[in-house]
């Protein structure tokens, strides 16, 4: 029989379980988002994140279940992201995980939310060959990682300032387009003119390193001083200047390590110019993409389950003492 | 109040560098302007003074993040009032305890529930690009004793 998984995922705003067998096929995945309840904040507000998890969190468990029509207590594991993320959130998730193994007497799988974005593209492509460069892209976190092998990950070059999701976020709220400002950026740039002004793309001395902080200004500035432009050709200008750098450092970062491909990842990864440019340079490189479809790019838990099954595999079951750490980084799980 | 004008992010930077001597274990620096005023350049200054070795990146998502230097540093984002709350929960003052200063990015809303002791820094944009306008408040009795060595750390910004 197959090793079934329910993946739990609560680390920011999203609400999710899946269950996943043998670390890609996807049997349910259920996304409770939250974005509605912290629109009017302009942004995620951590404590009504952590109590619209506790509402949400078993509703969503009991339809992933069902969906996927398993008995419970023949689950391979539960496994639940520990971080990196809000704190409060993330005790959400993990403590039902632990509750829900000690129930069912199910061993428990301790999951690194960055790790689990890496694995979303194998769930569509299970027999990915690595090496692969991943662009992981979200609202909180930005980086260029070499995936050598299963869990043996380098983290080539990261944000010195503020996330691509973060900066998406603060251009969309400057511009008056609302929360969360990556959509709706993506929707209005179709119609505007990405030359229209020709932002500065943050380049740090460091090779794969992203900086977004002045991008962010730059546009403020911009837009005080010409108020007669057309707000979908800043949001057009703004994203095409985002999109260069995310790919140019993808894309040399495959060149320089022999990678056989390119995947993305995170919420920004759902970026349809970001797509098409990616595959537009992977097509003239020869190298293989592998774009995640863009519910698996945002925050899910089959991704987590996929991660988890992974996770089992190398190291068995995270002890039940395991705490849920905020700041985790990807080189920790190494 | 003391006034300042920096030229570039650089000049920010070397701003945000001078003050980092003259904190104490418990201080509370406040940061206030809008968007791209500067507040994350500000820090990464005073962050290098202070001899922290990380990058200092945005705090936004997980409202505080902290660093090791000559005292632990804690940048926290609390533009919204209820963030506030959420980071003294998080154990700010606890951490302030033990060695370490906050940078306290605020939005511009009247500040209730901050310690009395603390040094206002206002920073605006200017017709010029890459100019910014800073005020510094020195408030309560711990901050306005440093006035003058604050004016002194900051005097080539002085117009």
């Amino acid at each position: 029989m197959s090793d079934r998984i329910l993946g739990i995922e609560t680390s920011c705003d999203e609400t999710a379980a899946a269950v996943v067998a043998d670390g890609h096929d996807v049997m349910s995945s259920v996304v409770s988002s939250q974005v509605d309840l912290h629109a009017t904040f302009g942004g995620v507000v951590p404590e009504i994140a952590s109590r619209a998890h506790v509402e949400l969190l078993n509703p969503v468990i009991g339809r992933a279940l069902l969906e996927a029509t398993v008995d419970p207590h023949g689950l391979a594991a539960v496994a639940a992201t520990v971080g990196p993320g809000l704190i409060g959130s993330l005790l959400v998730g993990v403590s039902a995980a632990k509750a829900l193994c000690l129930a069912w007497e199910v061993p428990f799988v301790g999951v690194n939310h960055l790790e689990a974005h890496l694995y979303a593209a194998f769930l569509e492509e299970p027999d990915l060959e690595l090496p692969v460069v991943v662009l992981l892209a979200s609202g909180a976190h930005t980086m260029v990682v070499l995936m050598e092998a299963h869990g043996r990950y380098r983290v080539l070059g990261s944000t010195i300032d503020d996330a691509a999701g973060e900066a998406f976020d603060k251009v969309a709220r400057f511009l008056g387009l609302g929360y969360p400002g990556g959509p709706v950026i993506d929707r209005l740039a179709k119609d505007g003119d990405p030359s229209a002004v020709r932002f500065p793309r943050g380049l740090p001395e460091r090779p794969y390193d992203f900086s977004f902080s002045g991008l962010k200004t730059s546009v403020v500035t911009h837009v005080r001083k010409h108020p007669e432009l057309a707000v979908a050709d800043v949001a057009a200008s703004f994203q095409e200047a985002v999109v260069d750098v995310l790919v140019a450092k993808a894309r040399r970062a495959a060149a320089e390590t022999g990678a056989k491909g390119m995947v993305l990842g995170g919420g920004v990864a759902a970026n349809s110019r970001l797509r098409e440019r990616a595959l537009e340079v992977c097509a003239a490189d020869g190298m293989r993409a592998f774009l995640p479809s863009r519910s698996m790019c945002t925050d899910n838990a089959a991704m987590v389950a996929a991660a988890g099954w992974w996770r089992l595999k190398a190291d068995g079951p995270t002890p039940l003492d395991a705490a849920a750490e905020p700041s985790l980084n990807l080189a920790t799980t190494v | 109040m003391i006034t300042a004008l920096t030229k570039s992010a650089d000049d920010t930077r070397q701003l945000g560098a001078a003050l980092a001597p003259l904190v104490v274990a418990g201080d509370v620096i406040l940061l206030s302007g809008g968007l791209g005023a500067g507040k994350t350049t500000f820090a990464q200054g005073f962050g290098l003074g202070l001899g922290v070795q990380d990058d200092i990146v945005s705090p936004t998502f997980t409202l505080m993040r902290s660093y090791d230097g000559r005292l632990s540093l804690i940048h926290c984002d609390v533009y919204r009032l209820d963030h506030l709350q959420e980071v003294i929960d998080l154990g700010l003052p606890e951490m302030l305890d033990a060695a370490a200063v906050a940078l306290v990015e605020w939005g511009d809303v009247a500040a209730p529930g901050l310690p009395t002791d603390h040094l206002e820094t206002r920073i605006e944009l200017t017709p010029s690009d890459d100019e910014r306008w800073f005020q510094l408040h020195p408030v309560g009795s711990s901050w306005l004793g440093r006035t003058d060595e604050l004016r002194l750390a900051t005097q080539r910004w002085q117009s």
